[in-house]
């Protein structure tokens, strides 16, 4: 890295390409006739390069790297073996690893993955069969409530992720609202926290309205005449759903999809305080790896394995559903 | 029957969502510290939270950078999504994915790019560099909210206006922003929003010195959250609250009046 | 639109501006959590006109990526012996200049030079304190003296760690006869072990940091592994806490201030050292936090009712079967390792 000498030249650097851009986003608006319109998109385009494009390929650089600077692929290996670095570490120190069995349980990468993948799986589930019977209820012409409901549905998003959550440990704790109520009547006290389930609880509450949003947007864009003529025609209800009301809300639905199942993927500090730190997510672990181990190469081949698998189940999603855009988005 | 079990069960869903957020509000309430004993009514953390610089301070930095980050974000989107628009389809394709690559990534892979960025060029990682990051992840937004209304406009209405002797600038300001407004402030709603509730990238993009209220919110987790707090929390949900009102109870009048 | 633009960017300037200010009447510390009394914050800032930007962490390990990567973010930052001895190896402190902290004087005798900072050079020792199990004394059988107790069935599910490497490494090593600064891989794989059975036992109920104190107050778990002074902090709060350093021997620590060597308000640093380690400022965040204080003179101050809480101020023999961390260096990438097994062991 040049420039160590100059503290702060990235300051300047920013502050230029911020004049930059301000001088093409003013000459882009007020240049004369003739000028073409996709000039406008420019400031955009460069703001992106600079602070979406560049930072992906500085995670690139060091997820391909060792500390020292050179390409290597171990930081990849040591995905798939996380006992690798320490193993070579004492090997070098002239210790044998194996014989002091410490190249056990040396999985812990791809178990965090497994894990994170299942919990986001069941997570994107559960909304799925709670919040698609919500939406068809709520998209309903005859229900004048709906569009009200569906607001309803948004609020809870404006509150603070973290309080919110946070909320649920007053509701679950071993000494929390729900089990001093049930000691009052008289039952037994419920292991409700510092589990798994806590954390897939606190993940589907976070989650939900993003599969409500999107499928009721696309059932409620449904042309009724459609249901109704299909019914004319001598389906039943079951029929009609099946043949008419689903399909049709197939876009909403592989945006729900997609917009619970990337962030599930990644969550993280619901295992902490749901989950009382005994689970990582692959998110927990991402972070970790950077500001606990201090380990930015692994912590960047981590995240590109992260977004890998992200972009594959996105391009598979979108097999289904080839409009593109994926539906609507909120 | 089928409607009284439809009824329910939104009910319940609704109950689910709620519950929490019941919780905390009765909590701000209470005269205790404790989470599950109720000790007596009180507006102590109501007192404690508007005398506590440190979230006070939070409570600036969150506002004013959802609000730099929407309006600067709406601008910057808004003139991309008529570019995009006016673009071949293949510059166009390409920068379609440019925007859709922040949006699939995940939160945390954004945030620790960024701070890579940051720390590689060697700029203080504080205010600045959150505000940076924020525009990143809304403006992509703005442009997927713009660009719809764009689709439905006549395509011919700018370039006639050219034609009648408008000057780029005034076929923007006159003829494009009123067709697609709509969509601009969905977009800077939605910028305001993802914002204000953004805890992952601004986590870290910014030092421990220039706390919004999640990273706040996320130290002060580790020991206990304090009901101030809960009490802030309430207090922000009946002001959105009352907004969202007004602005549902404006645009149903406005409906009638047409 | 002109008119939009330019009032965002006169909005963009006034707000980016201030938070970069590296103005003379500043200095920026940052401590662990919960771990001053404000009123002595506010005193500082009274008496000597310099602001305070206080800013908090939570261990010693997300402290050091911090400093290294926030270069002149901090004056003043507050790591624990081993880090101090950490950061000394890779030169990222400022040697202090001892003529400008006087107050440095009312050091206890066995804490100047000490084994992290031998010439003393470069730390002024703030708080220290023990390692050891907060119980709660309607629910325990027997009397807890032993690490043994959180490795057995008898407290299943009903027991709090440390989300702390070198803290939680550094028990298991302990009750299993091993210095905690050992550098053989078999007694490290061994605690391992017995930290992954005791997790696959179903004994821990969470590994958390500051969450702790707060839970056992609550009455959430029976027994927590805590700081000293945390313990203190919950059995004021609760009556039926007690807190005991198990007799295989802990961890005796010690959290001291240092410069870093980014700092860019240095003298401010030094006023603000000078300034915690006045005997009545002592005696104020000693109270507050309820550590042992380092500053003899601060004790004088407190008199008997810190020197008889066996808490605040542990017996020679307690002491005496206790570790300092040492600086574990090239084996720190080994430990994390070995912790990342244990946190993902299910």
């Amino acid at each position: 890295m040049m420039g160590m000498n100059m503290p702060q030249w990235g300051v300047w650097a920013m502050a230029l390409g911020l004049g930059v851009f301000l001088v093409m986003l003013f000459s882009s608006v007020r240049r004369h006739h003739g000028v073409h319109r996709s000039l406008f998109s420019w400031p955009y385009s460069l703001w992106m390069i600079v602070f979406t494009v560049i930072p992906l390929f500085l995670v690139a650089y060091y997820a391909f790297t060792n500390k020292a600077g050179q390409f290597t692929m171990e930081n990849f290996a040591n995905f798939w073996d996380s006992n690798r670095e320490m193993k070579m570490q004492l090997s070098g120190m002239g210790f044998d690893p194996a014989a002091m069995g410490m190249g056990a349980r040396g999985t812990v990468n791809v178990d965090t993955l497994v894990y994170s993948l299942w919990m986001a799986f069941l997570c994107t589930i559960i909304c799925f069969a709670v919040g698609y019977p919500a939406a068809l209820f709520m998209a309903d012409r005859d229900f004048k409530l709906g569009p009200i409901l569906i607001v309803l549905f948004i609020i809870p998003m404006w509150m603070n992720f973290l309080l919110r959550t946070i909320a649920w440990m007053s509701l679950l704790e071993d000494n929390g609202l729900i089990n001093t109520l049930l000691q009052q009547f008289g039952f037994k006290k419920l292991k409700l926290m510092y589990n798994s389930e806590a954390v897939l609880l606190g993940m589907v509450y976070n989650y939900l309205p993003f599969m409500v949003f999107p499928i009721y947007n696309a059932l409620s864009r449904q042309d009724k005449k459609l249901s109704e003529a299909a019914m004319d025609l001598g389906a039943n209800k079951v029929r009609t759903f099946a043949r008419v009301t689903f399909p049709l809300s197939l876009p909403g639905i592989v945006s729900g999809i997609t917009m619970v199942f990337m962030p599930s993927v990644t969550t993280f500090f619901i295992p902490r305080v749901l989950g009382g730190g005994n689970t990582e997510m692959f998110g927990d672990l991402i972070e970790r790896t950077f500001l606990t181990a201090d380990n930015w190469n692994v912590g960047s081949a981590l995240s590109l394995i992260m977004m890998l698998l992200i972009l594959l189940s996105i391009t598979l999603l979108r097999k289904v559903d080839p409009e593109g855009e994926g539906g609507s988005l909120l | 029957m089928t409607k009284f079990f439809k009824r329910f069960y939104l009910v319940l869903v609704l109950l689910f969502l709620y519950l929490p957020i019941a919780v905390l509000i009765v909590q701000s309430f209470n005269a205790g510290i404790s989470r599950a004993k109720w000790e007596g009514f009180s507006f102590r953390w109501y007192e404690e939270l508007f005398s506590s610089p440190t979230i006070m301070q939070a409570l600036y930095v969150t506002l004013t950078i959802a609000l730099l980050a929407s309006i600067i974000s709406t601008i910057l989107g808004t003139l991309a999504a008529i570019g995009i628009h006016a673009m071949k389809k293949r510059p166009q394709a390409a920068m379609m994915t440019l925007t859709n690559i922040p949006m699939t990534m995940p939160d945390i892979v954004t945030g620790i790019s960024l701070m890579l960025l940051f720390i590689f060029t060697q700029v203080d990682r504080g205010y600045f560099t959150m505000l940076i990051a924020h525009i990143t992840f809304d403006t992509p937004y703005v442009i997927l909210s713009v660009l719809p209304k764009l689709r439905e406009m006549n395509r011919f209405s700018y370039e006639a206006a050219l034609d009648l002797g408008a000057t780029p600038g005034y076929a923007l300001w006159h003829v494009i922003l009123p067709a697609v407004r709509p969509g601009v402030v969905t977009g800077a709603l939605l910028a305001f929003t993802l914002s204000l509730d953004d805890f992952t990238i601004s986590y870290f993009t910014t030092s421990p010195l220039v706390q919004n209220l999640s990273t706040l919110i996320y130290s002060e987790a580790r020991k206990g959250i304090k009901p101030t707090m809960n009490s802030l929390s309430a207090l922000m949900f009946v002001t959105l609250l009352v907004l969202l009102l007004a602005v549902n109870y404006r645009s149903s009048k406005a409906e009638q009046a047409k | 639109m002109k008119k939009i633009l330019s009032l965002f960017l006169v909005l963009l300037m006034a707000v980016s501006l201030v938070p970069m200010a590296a103005a003379e009447g500043v200095v920026n510390v940052f401590n662990w959590e919960d771990y001053i009394s404000e009123d002595a914050l506010k005193m500082f800032e009274e008496e000597t006109g310099i602001k305070v930007n206080y800013m908090r962490f939570t261990t010693n390990e997300d402290m050091m990526v911090q400093v290294r990567t926030s270069t002149g973010a901090f004056d003043v930052v507050f790591p624990s012996d081993y880090t101090v001895e950490r950061m000394i190896a890779e030169d990222l402190l400022e040697p202090i200049n001892f003529d400008n902290v006087p107050n440095a004087q009312h050091t206890a005798q066995w804490l100047q030079n000490p084994s992290y900072d031998p010439q003393n050079q470069y730390s002024v020792p703030y708080m220290w304190g023990t390692v050891g199990i907060l119980y709660d004394t309607t629910r325990v059988n027997g009397s807890i003296d032993s690490w043994s107790v959180l490795f057995g069935e008898e407290y299943k599910g009903e027991v709090f760690m440390l989300d702390s490497i070198r803290d939680t490494m550094g028990l298991a090593l302990k009750y299993l006869g091993y210095s905690m600064n050992t550098r053989d891989p078999a007694a490290l794989q061994a605690a391992t072990d017995l930290l992954i059975k005791q997790k696959q036992d179903g004994i821990v109920k969470a590994y958390q940091v500051d969450e702790t104190k707060d839970k056992m107050i609550a009455g959430e778990a029976i027994l927590g592994v805590v700081w000293s002074g945390d313990a203190q902090y919950a059995i004021n709060l609760n009556e039926n806490l007690a807190y005991a350093v198990p007799k295989e021997g802990s961890n005796v620590w010690v959290d001291a201030m240092v410069i870093p060597k980014t700092a860019r308000n240095k003298e401010n640093a030094e006023k603000f050292i000078d300034f915690m380690s006045r005997p009545d400022i002592a005696q104020m965040n000693c109270e507050y936090i309820e550590y042992s204080s380092p500053n003899t003179a601060a004790i004088e101050l407190m008199g008997e009712e810190y020197t008889n809480n066996p808490n605040l101020n542990p017996p020679q023999e307690v002491i005496d079967t206790c570790e300092f961390f040492n600086d574990i260096n090239d084996f720190l990438p080994i430990y994390n390792t070995l912790w990342a097994q244990v946190k993902n062991a299910k």
